[in-house]
């Protein structure tokens, strides 16, 4: 690299406030000409709000960027954009009732023309394609693109704009393992054709994999910069989280009373997603079941079946001793079935109520909630300030929007909620997903918690690791069917995977 | 009965449900355009009944037919601002702000009708557009005199329908105002103001609405009434869910929707008084409501539709 030319980007002293959160403190930094830089930091440590400034969505409070020496205009994505600077959004920005071009060519040609140029565009991206391996039907609608083909359509509209530093947020969050490695082969070649890139993340080995430097945020400030080369996984997660991490240490906890027990079970045939196909499953407390799968092959029924919201059609289902026959999410919460939903902003949270509403949106009409048909507040406050406190949840204030919370602090309010009343039976439906080294860390030790209290837990996850390092007993789940549970060690990686694919168990 | 069916055939009726549809197709348009971009305009029926009057006054006071149409257009595109501006800077409920705009059109423009004219009490008449035959294609059988004896106005409002579908899908700009309405986050990414797309959007479209207005005072009538639009830009706001906010299918809204109006009034005829009459003026609608149910279950509409976009809001 010459050293003479001037950096592709420079942000000097960026700090951004969004009430009473300081999202950014203070940040500067310098990417190098073809260099890869990633940003990591955990949920909420203001990467994402860095790069926003940086492209000119939001406007910082305090500090400059400059682009290949050139100072930008705040608060201009135009300005960002004719300058060089790309970005491919975590939430794609693309207009789903349109066509891959049309996305692309969308703001690349004078507005107030009588004919819009597609064939000019459709030519240029199917050259860009061709250069960096980015394959996409370019007339296709992007409504009908998997969630990697977007990324690439992404990625293509920056490059169609001659972007010279390309910034990726979370890249990977929604890509699968294989659509991953295709990612960073491309990130590979942009790099070789003179772009500069900063990806952000929070997956280690992925910084560890991709990136020539790596910069630590911590809490909206940079807790530190480091040559990949001259590091490893375990001072950065340091780094990222402020102290060691160190993975829950899983006791051994004398196997319980059989809590809940599926026998014969079948469930009705559903749109998206597949149905339990005669299926037996017993949960005994202080244990915890992982089930393994590829999404998609009924564990959306499994978790519908637990949290009340679907009836099976044929078997029994029994909680302790009782025979279910009411199916309700209130009748499975009554029963003492706790659960983390699979899609936290979906199903797990409100996004406009505060912290307080959400807490007790599961329980407002219990006893501790309510009084005489009036919601005590002053309760639910004390209540949501408690898992704020015991939690760590970083949060301004119980009354604030949950939708300002990053994933892994909701997920910790969520888990916080479930777990509150000492449920007996514990849903856990994805409980880390998109989280960080720390979150993540802290959800299995709540887990176990649980566990080690004699509750049983109910662990369904895309992630083997996690299934391995926390079950007790592994299921797998194929097409509606349940395999035999395993004891813990008794399944190798290899060995799942091969019952995740359909075949039987050797 | 046999005359029922029968009044499907002649070419007056065809001609009247065309002359019935164009203020109808106009409006649509209009709101078409504003909830392309993803703004609901309720303001729509105020509109209208500004541009009505604003039109015809230009003309009762000696201004010429097509200056008239211009200020009706003007009149449309200032309300238009106003809804905008609460509606996208600010970012204010959409169903308030439309609301609000109707009542402030309507009630303005009374106010004013009756400040410039306190003297009349029938209302007074101006020479409206006059119907044009095209040369040669009025001769076609039934098709030809239903579309090619129109007033220019009428021609206008099919014109219109070809240059919204074409600016829609085929000009950068149209790109732009179909995003803008989808995904608003996507267009500011790309570098285009969500403000200026969304606030032209809803000025261009209120400017139709005001000439939709005007065609009712300008060219079906000669003169101006109270409750003259009588629910018209209500008729438009399901024309364009009806049409799945594609131009081409609500302009086959908008004609159906006249054509079950043309029938009722013929039908009322006939029936001799035997059936009490708000039954047939309750039909169009009832219709529709059925035609809605049916055409527009499965209609995808606009995702950004009524979602106001905040600059750098999280």
């Amino acid at each position: 690299m010459d050293t003479s030319l001037s950096p592709a980007l420079r942000l000097s002293g960026i700090t951004k406030r969004f009430g009473a959160l300081t999202a950014n403190d203070g940040i500067s930094f310098e990417l190098g000409q073809g260099e890869v830089i990633a940003l990591l930091g955990e949920n909420g440590a203001g990467k994402t709000t860095l790069m926003n400034i940086l492209f000119g969505h939001y406007v910082a409070d305090e500090g400059s960027v400059e682009v290949f020496g050139q100072a930008l205009p705040p608060g201009d994505p135009k300005a960002a954009l004719a300058a060089g600077v790309g970005m491919v959004h975590q939430h794609f920005t693309l207009a789903d009732n349109m066509s891959v071009i049309d996305n692309i060519a969308l703001g690349t040609q004078p507005l107030f023309r009588l004919k819009l140029d597609r064939s000019a565009a459709r030519a240029k991206i199917d050259q860009l394609a061709q250069d960096f391996g980015l394959a996409v039907k370019a007339d296709a609608l992007v409504a009908d693109l998997s969630v990697g083909e977007r990324q690439r359509v992404e990625i293509l509209k920056a490059l169609y704009r001659d972007a010279r530093v390309l910034i990726l947020d979370e890249p990977t969050a929604v890509l699968t393992p294989t659509e991953t490695e295709a990612l960073f082969k491309t990130l590979k070649l942009l790099v070789a054709k003179g772009l500069s890139v900063i990806f952000i993340s929070h997956k280690l080995n992925e910084v560890m994999m991709a990136s020539d430097r790596v910069l630590v945020l911590r809490a909206g400030k940079l807790s530190g910069e480091r040559r990949t080369s001259e590091t490893n996984r375990h001072e950065l997660a340091a780094l990222m989280v402020g102290r060691e991490v160190t993975p829950p240490v899983v006791a051994t906890v004398e196997r319980g009373p059989l809590l809940y027990e599926l026998k014969g079970v079948s469930t009705a045939r559903r749109a998206h997603g597949t149905a339990l196909k005669e299926i037996e499953l017993a949960l005994h407390g202080g244990e915890i079941t992982g089930v393994a799968g590829v999404s998609g092959n009924g564990q959306a029924a499994l978790a519908g079946l637990l949290a009340g919201m679907e009836a099976p059609v044929s078997g029994t289902v029994r909680i302790k001793d009782a025979a279910v026959t009411a199916w309700s999410p209130l009748a499975a919460l009554t029963a003492g079935i706790a659960r983390v939903p699979e899609d936290r902003h979906r199903q797990g949270a409100i996004a406009d109520m505060s912290v307080s509403e959400n807490v007790i949106a599961e329980r407002y009409r219990d006893r501790r909630f309510s009084r005489g048909g009036l919601v005590d507040w002053v309760a639910a406050r004390t209540f949501a300030q408690s898992i704020i406190d015991d939690y760590e949840v970083k949060c301004p204030s119980p009354e604030a929007r949950i939708r300002l919370l990053s994933g892994g602090n909701m997920q910790k309010l969520i888990l916080g909620r479930a777990l509150d009343p000492n449920p007996s039976v514990i849903l856990a439906n994805q409980p880390s997903r998109g989280l960080d080294v720390g979150a993540v860390a802290y959800v299995h030790s709540r887990l176990l918690e649980a566990r080690a209290r004699g509750a049983a837990v109910l662990l369904i996850s895309e992630d083997l690791e996690e299934l391995l390092a926390l079950s007790d007993r592994i299921v797998v789940i194929s097409e509606g069917r349940l395999s035999k549970p395993s004891a813990r060690g008794k399944l190798s990686i290899s060995q799942i995977g091969a019952m995740m694919a359909g075949h039987e168990a050797a | 009965m046999m005359d029922a069916v029968e009044i499907l055939f002649t070419a007056s009726f065809w001609v009247a449900a065309i002359r019935i549809a164009s203020p109808l197709i106009f409006a649509t348009m209009g709101e078409l355009i504003c909830e392309r971009a993803g703004v609901l305009n309720l303001g729509i029926e105020g509109i209208m009944t500004a541009g009505a009057f604003a039109g015809w006054f230009t003309v009762y006071m000696g201004g010429d037919l097509w200056t008239g149409v211009l200020v009706a257009a003007l009149v449309g595109m200032g309300f238009g601002l106003l809804h905008s501006l609460l509606t996208v800077p600010l970012g204010l409920s959409q169903h308030v702000v439309g609301i609000g705009v109707t009542l402030l059109a309507t009630s303005l423009t009374y106010y004013v009708y009756r400040l410039a004219l306190p003297e009349v009490t029938s209302p007074p008449k101006i020479e409206p557009f006059q119907p044009w035959a095209v040369p040669g294609l009025s001769k076609l059988p039934v098709v030809g005199e239903a579309l090619f004896t129109q007033t220019p106005l009428t021609y206008l409002a099919f014109i219109l329908v070809i240059l919204v579908a074409w600016g829609l899908y085929r000009t950068p700009l149209g790109l732009a105002v179909r995003a803008v309405g989808e995904n608003p986050g996507a267009v500011e990414a790309q570098g285009i103001s969500v403000t200026a797309m969304r606030m032209g959007a809803v000025m261009t479209g209120s400017a139709l609405m005001a000439i939709g207005g005007a065609f009712l005072t300008m060219s079906a009538f000669n003169s101006f009434f109270f409750n003259m639009i009588n629910g018209r830009g209500w008729v438009c706001i399901a024309l364009v869910v009806f049409g799945s906010w594609r131009p081409g299918k609500a302009l086959l809204g908008a004609i159906l929707f006249a054509a079950f109006d043309a029938y009722q009034i013929r039908l009322q005829q006939l029936s001799g008084g035997v059936v009490p009459y708000q039954v047939f003026l309750m039909l169009p609608y009832a219709l529709s409501i059925l035609a809605l149910i049916v055409v527009a279950r499965r209609a995808t509409y606009p995702k950004a539709l009524m979602v106001p976009y905040q600059k750098g809001e999280r």
